[in-house]
């Protein structure tokens, strides 16, 4: 009973529903991050874009898609550095500065949070295998394969980092 | 050909907003607009596809009920309606005529893999690609 009244406690509320107008004006936001995600896209940026102030915009874009604005761009990023680890012969440290990054080990470090590999090594493995995604539209492909990041790259890093101490402690017991 | 697929319809925030669009921008005729009460039968035409209409339709009651029509107007807003593409023969003069007309592109023409392609939305949030035909 108590275990079934914390879990309801703990559920997230589903978002209210939310005006169709604004929407389409936070999806003209999406849609310019998605033609330029190597660029800055400041919540400043964003919300003039949509035409609403700051605050607004930063809880309105969560609830509409579901992730925040700057992680949604993260993830954008990712999936253009790993279509392009995958499609070219650029060295990593372009594809890093072409993405948007203004530094190599934090491209190198968010890319292995975010996808468990290293941008080198994913790159010889997708090099490996054959795609014929040459015969799918190219956004739709961006679009399907950007990571799903449903918690903060700093927490996934704290949740990594804890369950690697909790592997060392079981060892240590046994 | 008798056989095959005649009307794929699209839901819009409005029509007469969509006519505009696709008929008044895109070049598209009107196949069919018949009226009963507040219920609207509206479906558009390539002017080089005689054989295909594109339907845009109004999620409305009482066909769906109010919190139905709700959730497809905001998932048609976010752009959770799936891909639509168009093909044409010159992507790049396409894009500059339809720009000229007001249309909002998402993705300025890029030649990848040898062809031309580009995308834009229509009012409703409906994402289209444009791509240059082989």
């Amino acid at each position: 009973m108590t275990t079934s009244l914390a879990r309801a406690s703990k559920r997230v509320p589903a978002p209210a529903s939310q005006d169709p107008e604004l929407l389409r004006r936070l999806l003209r936001a999406k849609d310019r991050m998605d033609a330029a995600s190597h660029e800055e896209w400041p919540v400043s940026r964003l919300a003039r874009v949509s035409c609403v102030s700051e605050a607004h915009f930063a809880r309105s874009f969560k609830d509409a898609f579901g992730v925040p604005p700057h992680r949604y761009l993260l993830t954008r990023r990712i999936e253009r550095a790993t279509a392009l680890l995958r499609d070219t012969n650029l060295p990593i440290i372009d594809i890093a500065f072409q993405t948007g990054w203004k530094s190599l080990g934090t491209f190198g470090r968010t890319f292995r949070d975010i996808t468990g590999e290293s941008p080198g090594d994913l790159r010889s493995q997708q090099k490996a295998t054959l795609h014929e995604l040459e015969r799918v539209p190219a956004c739709f492909v961006s679009a399907a394969q950007r990571p799903a990041l449903t918690i903060a790259v700093s927490e996934k890093r704290r949740q990594e980092a804890r369950d690697i101490n909790d592997a060392s402690e079981q060892e240590e017991v046994s | 050909m008798s056989q095959g697929i005649e009307v794929v319809g699209l839901y819009v925030r409005d029509q007469d907003e969509a006519v505009e669009f696709y008929v008044g921008k895109l070049g598209f005729r009107v196949h069919t607009d018949a009226r009963n009460g507040n219920y609207r039968w509206l479906t558009v035409q390539h002017p080089e596809q005689p054989s295909f209409q594109l339907g845009l339709f109004a999620p409305e009651q009482p066909a769906l009920d109010a919190a139905t029509v709700q959730a497809m107007r905001e998932i048609v807003a976010k752009g959770g309606m799936p891909p639509l593409v168009l093909v044409v023969d010159d992507c790049r003069a396409a894009c500059e005529q339809m720009r000229s007309r007001g249309v909002e592109f998402t993705q300025e023409p890029i030649d990848r893999y040898g062809r031309v392609d580009a995308s834009f939305r229509d009012p409703s949030g409906n994402g289209w690609k444009i791509i240059q035909a082989r």
